[in-house]
């Protein structure tokens, strides 16, 4: 079975910038794939360049093993909820679901039916005649998800779709859409610039910076072994440890991250630091440790004694958490 | 924020911007006095008498619907030209960057932003020129040319307003370029170009300046009127069809107001 | 709607064929095209039409009239604008300026309070209340709008008989009786003209002057009052520059609409002539091309100083 999306070497510039920069990338058929990465990073052209919308300047693009660059947006089996939710403000919320049906000519009957069912799913049944400008912004967003799953398309893009929300009705929709995604089986491509929605949802993250990906791979993975400074610094504010401080915290001379949470503030510890600063955060509190002039994040669960700033103090970790990148990156 | 004292208007200034709205509006309902005075020979103030045989004189008077007719068989045409260069503009420049469109709204503009009786005299010699004889068609050629901008105002101020992803939403639902206009974009532009069409036709119907250039001898209502302003002949007929006219142009101006007002202003530099 | 990834119909879709789809394709494929075909119509009505017959015009004004047969002398010369400097032609300019600028001036002064009213204090219905009450004068025929003027100050209409009620009839007659102002009747002298100038285009100073002043915020007057400006500081400085945009913006309008206006001093005022009368003049009974459109070029030149003065002061953020 061909990959849901393959993209080989394709690069696509906007005169003098390169939006995207010669990117491979294979996303698995009933894949939750997420492109993860700050704006302007490549990550939403990536997107548009699987719906359609940006054509590659190079490379080559196949959606289910088919080509599909000079392929135009409506000739694509694949749907997108738009960042802003692009809905229809003429049409009511059953005609903008239907739209898509509307246009392959299925009738009217049939079109108002798979609408209603399309609403249930999003658990908005019955809104199908108010008008978007009637709608929540969360109701809007599950109208635009409607929208996009009734063509039952190869392929579902979002484009950060819970960007707009507050943080509750984010978290609510995280759980939603994960539920909805195994349901349906359909491949979702999930654009966003929060690594805990990427992390949380996703099967695999693709982190993106500078029209490049720095790496692609489970949660897990990215989380727990970041291969590239950038990741790591990205993903989870981990600590980036120059070669020099690896070397002093025994091991090799290489660049390595060491997660806040990992360290462990410990009278045996083999290695001594100065707390700096300390800031309660609720759940946890985060201290700040200087060791010969680089500073290192500490996670302390709460509950912990909570050093003064200026105390020295002791740390370990466990054997693995403190994870080598290599000289490069 | 809105403290009481911000929101006490100062005497002065209610007096004076009443007075200048009154100012604005006391000479044409003078207009409205005038159709049923019974005096005709001369503008006596107050009028001696009341009656409304005038209207009757007016209806049955030939000249005054001959011009009627012109003028409206015009600027439904000056209308319907405008509506197609003026949409078409308007798409042009918001949906697409390319180089000139600062040139081309100028471009746009350059008719109502000359005075007239330069659009005018242009025409006139250059039909002059290329020997094209004074017709229906040269009236309507002016009268577009200068009424595509109340159009155009209106569709930008429309196309502005919409989210350009609309367009995308519906390309990425199936529709190509022809659904996508037909189903998306007319209906989120229609009422803008209902009223920069009646705009247009307002503003078409009462041209003259370019007009009395490009009309030869013909008489739209506007020249009609003007003769009996140069010369009055027939006064108590001229003060119906004043007040008529009056009347006419606030209901296509009324109608862009309520098509509009959720949102972009018609815009008032389209004379 | 389960298992619909899984199996189902092809990624791509094949066109939706025919004619249409073809050139929605076509559309897609070459935005350009499109571009080219949308802008195709108007360009040709606007670029060759309007802008050739401009250009004629202009042409026109570098060519003579023969004196004696009257035929027109396609050579170039300059001659005709010479003319233009004659004492009877400069003094046809002079006194066109001089009523344009005098009735900018007016229109700005009575546009203010209106303008501020409507932008600062109208709030819901009455915003409303003062757009139409703008637009709809605005709006209004030109030439209602004149013979308005003329019932109003024609000797036996409403002026004169309020004068006349309020005894107060030597007033009007002390000004009609001074010169360059006065004249027999209010509808054959020079303040009559003004008067209608500045009424059928004082809207054109209102509605920019009012979106300027709409985008000052408020807490700007109260931060002005709170350092310890009385309102009338506060108005000079800081509420007239905001504003000034707008009134340059609006004073395009004003100026330009009174330059090329040759109908209302025509129907309401002397028999001096002002530059619209001139060109209207010279183009027609006399045959004069040439001169009509070099006496043309003199407001587009004005108006050309003007703008470029205009945008430097930067009057077009408030168009």
């Amino acid at each position: 079975m061909p990959h849901a999306v393959t993209f080989q070497q394709v690069s696509r510039h906007f005169g003098a910038v390169r939006a995207v920069d010669a990117v491979d990338l294979e996303i698995a058929p009933g894949e939750f794939f997420a492109m993860l990465g700050p704006s302007g990073s490549g990550k939403t052209t990536c997107l548009r360049l699987i719906a359609g919308f940006e054509q590659p300047t190079s490379g080559h693009i196949e959606i289910f093993g088919e080509t599909a660059e000079g392929v135009p947006p409506y000739r694509r089996h694949v749907n997108t909820v738009f960042q802003d939710y692009a809905l229809f403000p003429h049409l009511n919320v059953a005609d903008n679901v239907a739209y898509g049906l509307m246009i392959k000519g299925v009738g009217r009957a049939e079109r108002a039916r798979e609408a209603e069912a399309a609403l249930e799913m999003v658990k908005l049944p019955g809104y199908g005649g108010r008008k978007p400008g009637q709608l929540s912004g969360g109701q809007r967003q599950r109208v635009a998800l409607a929208r996009a799953l009734v063509n039952k398309p190869k392929v579902l893009l979002l484009d950060e779709p819970l960007g707009a929300l507050d943080l509750k009705l984010r978290e609510q929709m995280q759980e939603e859409l994960k539920a909805l995604q195994r349901a349906l089986g359909i491949t979702f491509v999930f654009v966003t610039h929060d690594q805990g929605e990427a992390l949380s949802m996703a099967d695999r993250v693709a982190v993106f910076n500078e029209g490049r990906i720095m790496q692609t791979g489970t949660p897990h993975e990215i989380y727990r072994r970041p291969q590239t400074r950038f990741v790591a610094d990205f993903v989870g504010s981990s600590n980036v440890l120059s070669p020099d401080l690896t070397a002093r915290l025994g091991g090799p001379r290489q660049w390595a991250s060491l997660r806040p949470e990992d360290i462990r503030l410990d009278t045996d510890g083999h290695h001594r630091g100065r707390v700096i600063a300390a800031s309660f955060l609720g759940s946890a509190t985060r201290i700040t440790l200087e060791i010969d002039g680089e500073t290192l994040s500490v996670l302390l669960p709460s509950g912990s004694a909570v050093p003064e700033p200026g105390e020295e103090v002791a740390f370990s970790w466990s054997p693995g958490d403190l994870h080598v990148m290599g000289d490069e990156a | 924020m809105r403290s009481d004292r911000q929101n006490r208007t100062p005497m002065g200034l209610k007096i004076a911007a009443a007075a200048g709205l009154a100012f604005l509006h006391l000479p044409l309902l003078l207009i409205f006095v005038y159709a049923f005075t019974t005096e005709d020979k001369s503008y006596q103030f107050p009028p001696p008498g009341l009656t409304l045989k005038w209207f009757a004189v007016t209806w049955n008077r030939p000249d005054v619907w001959d011009a009627l007719t012109l003028s409206v068989k015009v600027a439904s045409i000056s209308t319907v030209v405008a509506l197609v260069l003026g949409t078409l503009c308007a798409a042009a420049i918001s949906q697409t960057r390319f180089f000139g469109r600062e040139a081309i709204s100028l471009l746009v503009i350059l008719p109502i932003a000359l005075p007239g009786i330069i659009t005018g005299i242009s025409l006139r010699s250059a039909f002059n020129l290329a020997e094209i004889p004074f017709s229906f068609w040269t009236i309507v050629l002016g009268h577009a040319t200068f009424c595509v901008v109340v159009v155009y105002n209106n569709a930008v101020a429309r196309f502005r307003r919409m989210s350009g992803s609309l367009i995308e939403a519906s390309m990425d639902l199936g529709a190509d370029g022809f659904q996508t206009f037909r189903h998306v974009i007319l209906p989120n532009i229609g009422t803008a170009l209902l009223a920069g069409g009646m705009l247009a036709f307002a503003l078409s119907f009462d041209e003259v300046i370019v007009t009395t250039f490009t009309a030869g001898q013909q008489a739209t209502l506007p020249i009609w009127m003007l003769e009996e302003l140069v010369r009055p002949r027939q006064r108590p007929v001229t003060n119906v069809v004043a007040m008529v006219v009056v009347l006419v142009t606030f209901l296509p101006i009324l109608a862009a107001y309520y098509l509009t007002r959720d949102g972009d202003q018609i815009s008032g530099q389209g004379k | 709607m389960t298992a619909a990834a899984a199996s189902g119909p092809s990624a791509i879709l094949p066109g939706r064929g025919g004619i249409g789809g073809a050139l929605s394709d076509a559309f897609w494929r070459n935005p350009k095209l499109l571009l080219f075909l949308m802008l195709t119509p108007p360009l040709l009505w606007l670029g060759v039409i309007y802008l050739g017959s401009l250009f004629a015009l202009l042409m026109q004004s570098f060519f003579s009239i023969d004196e004696f047969s009257g035929v027109i002398v396609r050579e170039f010369t300059l001659k005709t604008y010479g003319e233009l400097l004659r004492p009877s032609n400069l003094d046809i300019i002079i006194r066109t300026v001089t009523m344009a600028a005098l009735v900018t001036l007016a229109a700005a002064v009575i546009a203010f309070p209106i303008a501020y009213f409507a932008a600062r204090y109208a709030k819901g219905r009455w915003k409303a209340v003062f757009y139409l009450g703008v637009m709809l004068p605005l709006w209004s025929s030109y030439l209602v709008k004149i013979y308005a003027w003329k019932l109003i100050l024609a000797k036996e209409g409403i002026l004169n008989w309020l004068f006349a009620k309020l005894h107060l009839t030597f007033l009007l007659d002390g000004w009609l009786a001074l010169p360059v102002v006065g004249g027999n009747s209010l509808s054959v002298s020079p303040t009559g003209t003004f008067l209608v100038f500045v009424y059928v285009w004082l809207p054109f100073m209102i509605l920019p002057v009012q979106a300027a002043l709409e985008r000052v915020p408020s807490n700007l007057m109260e931060a002005s009052a709170d350092l310890g400006a009385s309102p009338g500081q506060t108005f000079r400085n800081v509420l007239l520059p905001l504003a000034l945009p707008g009134v340059i913006a609006g004073s395009i309008f004003t100026f330009s609409l009174t330059l090329g206006d040759y109908i209302i001093p025509q129907i309401i005022g002397t028999s001096h002539r002002f530059i619209g009368m001139a060109v209207y003049a010279h183009q027609g009974t006399a045959g004069n091309i040439p001169l009509a459109a070099a006496f043309t070029v003199v407001p587009v030149a004005i108006m050309g100083v003007y703008l470029w003065l205009a945008k430097r002061a930067g009057a077009f953020d408030a168009l």
